[in-house]
């Protein structure tokens, strides 16, 4: 990196300006706190798309403002983080516009009234984050790790729409308060199922759930202030803000139970035993927060209903749950990044004894892991307790209470080492470099961790301001729960302590555990990431199979099959439809159009077998020519007159072309399985497009249009012409879409004829200069 | 082709053509003719011209490149749709008539108007195009796009 250009550089007004908005946005939101915590809700909607209902609506309740509270209260510390560590970076502004698109887009997902709203933030944040991931878009890590979000969340998103349209329609309204004044009735509709799993792949696949997590470690090529929000606080959140929004209406059942336990999980034990194997910061800290995603699944997916029939404190386990983790694990991740500012460095093997060397920022980092680990009296201490409260009493809790255990105890070995060798153990080489970070570095974990232990202290409060109220929008509340720092000696506590001795042991024994872990890990054949890589090759390889197939590049293949799939279609239609009517014989008609008749069929015959081309194309012209007068005969002159000027243009175009044409090849017509082909095809294309006239005129004309426009022509539209007066009033949009589709022509056009050979010399530019760079010398001689 | 009789006749029917184009725009809404029949012929003009003389010619006659003319066509189209939205707050492409002189002229006939430039913007495009000779390239055997 290049270290003086950074420090010298400035930071743009623009960025502290940033700053400002979500921290007016923070002093906003906490203005509805009082309200909010007594049981109200407040909401706004302008008019959107009111013929479908769709309302840009919000609301703010305790749900949605807990984590707007998140968004916007974490952001303004990573937007302050952001300004200092990107100074000197380049495209700040973008970076900033970005960041910035993405904190409202976020925002908007959690305040929405209306699915479809929810929806399209939902999308915006998917399209933000993949601006943001790409950040250092020369990197190809990047972009596949950009590409990968992209593709994983948006898939899911997708999925989700579906599930919300059904949801939208088993409900009768899109209004998601309303939706949720009704609680049970979904469930009993026959699309519960549907909606059930199509919202569960969007929640699983925005909060990295086994087995779409793998696109969230991938993720950490961001910068670190992207890393630190997206995948902290907010993004990876927005699943587990759906589940916990969804859970009055869609939860309660036994699949959703199964599925969120099961899944929630397994995604913590996997991703906790995971991050002991890691060595860059940033990987170790995404696995656990794909390990805190996980147990916030799972809670939410924990009935309320306890063993005895009373109410259990999941719901508010799971909320308090969201809290800690935001603080805790953006002030990591933040503190991670003011390491590799200082150190150049993430890998935990060359960092070591920084707490000499940067003291702020290893405060944040322990207030941040005492958090981590859940001791008293943070409030990491009572979401733990609450953990396991609630899972001692819930049915079949065993599941739950294994996975906590095992997971808490794997992420305290994570705090330790973070706690512990990285900034109390021998001092490296790197971490000797290490000069103390800027403030706006520090600032950030200190504020969250100190923010940890406060909450801790001030539990009653900090419950009754934001976790019970967000708790309360989630599911049923016990009774009578007191957050409290000392609930006397319970089973929850003799479980806490029995995490941290496991987390002491293993912590001990880290090397060897990595070890075996790390082996095991190898031997699984196919892991998320692998099974995208070859998601991704096969979509791409089918496409340019298909491509292969279809874009043959011969013009007369590509005619072929048009015309083939036109008879095809034609044909079937005409027998499905039971519409074949056979004319007469010889059908009544006068001599002038016999005589047309005759001239058609003469030039037609001429272009085929002529063996001059001008002849060939002069004999279309005929063709088109005695179509016209067929038009003329029967009363429709402005058609006529159309298809005249179009022949005698069509003969004038393809002239030019032909002058600069090489000679027939005569090859082609020698080839007689080819000829009979393509007689065949001729023959059947000309076969049903007769029968499907004879068809239509079989019929009585319709004549309700026609007398419309006559009737309405000259008061309606001041014309007398009607066929002018439908194209250029009545229906103008039509027309309208003709024109834009000739003036698209014409762009095409000029592209594929004219610029094709500017193209071609800027491809052999590119690739002159693609060689001469390496080797100058030889590079000119070369071309 | 260039032959003397061709070359002057083809003079002289360019200016007839083109009038009759206009013509046949301008009497469209009553009678036989329109936006897109007058775009053909006066394509069509275009079009004799270019058989007896060079494209670069042409293009010097149009003074624009035809590509502009079509997007000034599909501006004007748009704009005459707008007018009525904005006049009358009533959906897009909804008429709007004033009488001038005594003759009622109306949106659509800008519409027309548009439909005909796009049309002689887009043919005249098409044969300009390909009776300009391919700038001659150092590779230009290679496929483009097969690396």
């Amino acid at each position: 990196m290049a270290e003086s250009a950074t420090r010298s550089a400035q930071v743009p007004l623009y960025s502290w300006a940033a700053v400002g908005l979500p921290l007016g946005l923070f002093a906003w939101l906490c203005s509805f706190v009082p309200a909010v915590s007594a049981g109200e809700s407040r909401h706004w909607a302008v008019q959107w798309l009111p013929q479908h209902d769709i309302a840009l609506s919000f609301f703010v309740d305790g749900l949605s403002l807990l984590f707007a509270l998140l968004i916007t209260g974490i952001g303004t510390l990573i937007f302050l983080y952001a300004a200092e560590y990107m100074r000197g970076a380049p495209q700040i502004g973008r970076f900033t516009a970005f960041l910035t698109a993405f904190m409202l887009s976020m925002l908007g997902i959690v305040l929405s009234d209306d699915l479809i709203t929810l929806f399209i933030a939902w999308e915006v944040t998917g399209v933000t984050s993949f601006l943001l991931i790409g950040y250092r878009h020369e990197e190809a890590t990047s972009r596949r790790s950009a590409w990968q979000a992209l593709m994983v969340t948006g898939a899911g998103g997708l999925a989700m729409l579906a599930g919300f349209v059904l949801l939208g329609e088993a409900a009768g309204t899109y209004s998601l308060r309303e939706i949720l004044a009704q609680p049970g009735e979904l469930s009993a509709d026959h699309r519960y199922h549907w909606i059930l799993a199509l919202v569960l792949a969007g929640a699983f696949t925005k909060s990295a759930q086994f087995p779409f997590h793998f696109w969230l470690p991938n993720a950490m090529a961001a910068p670190t202030p992207v890393s630190a929000y997206l995948h902290s606080a907010t993004m990876v959140k927005a699943g587990v803000f759906l589940l916990a929004r969804m859970a009055p209406v869609l939860g309660g059942t036994n699949e959703w139970t199964t599925t969120l336990v099961t899944v929630g999980a397994v995604t913590m034990v996997y991703s906790s035993i995971v991050a002991l194997t890691r060595t860059d910061l940033k990987q170790v800290l995404a696995y656990t927060t794909v390990m805190a995603l996980g147990a916030c699944v799972l809670f939410l997916g924990v009935p309320a209903q306890t063993i005895e029939g009373g109410v259990s404190a999941a719901a508010v386990a799971a909320m308090c749950f969201v809290l800690v983790h935001a603080l805790y694990k953006a002030a990591l991740f933040m503190a991670a990044g003011a390491i590799e500012h200082s150190t150049g460095t993430r890998d935990l093997r060359l960092l070591g004894g920084l707490g000499t060397r940067m003291r702020w920022t290893s405060v944040g980092i322990l207030l941040a892991c005492v958090s981590m680990v859940g001791l008293p009296p943070t409030i990491g201490f009572i979401g733990k307790e609450a953990l396991y409260g609630s899972a001692l009493v819930a049915p079949s809790g065993t599941v739950a209470l294994v996975a906590v255990l095992l997971a808490s105890a794997l992420i305290g070995t994570v705090a330790l080492v973070l706690a512990g060798p990285l900034l109390w153990g021998r001092l490296t080489h790197a971490a000797a470099r290490a000069e103390p970070a800027p403030w706006q570095l520090w600032c950030g974990p200190a504020i969250l961790g100190a923010a940890g232990i406060v909450a801790g202290l001030l539990a009653g409060p900090t419950f009754g301001a934001f976790v019970l109220p967000a708790a309360a929008n989630v599911g049923e509340l016990p009774e009578h729960f007191i957050p409290s720092l000392w609930h006397g000696f319970g089973p929850e506590l003799l479980l806490s302590v029995a995490t941290w001795g496991l987390a002491a042991l293993v912590f001990w024994k880290r090397r060897a555990v990595a070890g075996v872990v790390s082996s095991t890990l190898s031997g699984i054949p196919v892991t998320g990431d692998s099974a995208y890589d070859k998601a991704m090759h096969g979509i791409a390889a089918s496409a340019s199979g298909l491509t292969a197939v279809l874009q043959s590049g011969v013009h007369r293949r590509y005619v072929g099959t048009v015309f083939a799939s036109l008879a095809l279609v034609l044909a079937t239609t005409l027998v499905v439809r039971d519409a074949v009517h056979l004319p007469q014989l010889l059908p009544e008609a006068s001599f002038f159009e016999w005589m047309l008749g005759a001239l058609i069929a003469a030039s037609a015959l001429t272009v085929i077998f002529t063996r001059s081309r001008l002849l060939a194309i002069g004999s279309i012209g005929v063709v088109g020519t005695a179509a016209s007068l067929i038009f003329l005969l029967f009363g429709a002159p402005d058609v006529a007159m159309a298809q005249l000027m179009v022949e005698t243009l069509v003969v004038v175009i393809v002239a030019i072309v032909l002058l600069r044409l090489p000679s027939f090849h005569y090859e082609i017509r020698q080839d007689r399985p080819r000829q009979f082909r393509d007689a065949a095809v001729a023959i059947a294309v000309g076969a049903a497009t007769t029968l499907v006239l004879l068809a239509v005129i079989s019929e009585p004309p319709q004549r309700f249009l026609t007398d419309y426009f006559e009737r309405t022509a000259v008061p309606g539209a001041h014309g007398r012409n009607i066929v002018n007066v439908i194209l250029v009033d009545f229906r103008a949009l039509d027309t309208m879409g003709e024109i834009t589709v000739l003036f698209l022509a014409g762009s095409a056009v000029c592209a594929l004829i004219q610029r094709r050979s500017r193209y071609r010399r800027f491809l052999s530019v590119v690739a002159a200069n693609d060689t001469a760079a390496p080797e100058t010398d030889s590079g000119s001689s070369q071309r | 082709m260039n032959t003397l009789i061709l070359i002057e006749t083809a003079r002289l029917l360019f200016a007839l053509i083109l009038l009759f184009s206009l013509f046949a725009l301008l009497r469209g809404h009553h009678q036989v003719g329109g936006g897109f029949v007058g775009g053909l012929i006066a394509s069509m003009a275009a079009s004799l011209y270019v058989f007896v003389a060079d494209a670069a010619d042409v293009r010097r006659l149009l003074r624009a490149d035809p590509l502009r003319i079509a997007a000034a066509g599909l501006s004007l189209a748009i704009l005459s749709g707008l007018v009525g939205m904005y006049l009358k707050g009533s959906s897009f492409l909804t008429s709007v008539w004033v009488e001038v002189l005594g003759v009622k002229v109306g949106t659509p006939l800008l519409f027309d108007c548009g439909v005909y430039l796009v049309v002689v913007g887009a043919v005249l495009t098409f044969v300009l195009e390909a009776k300009e000779p391919v700038v001659p390239s150092s590779d230009d055997s290679r496929p483009i796009g097969r690396e």
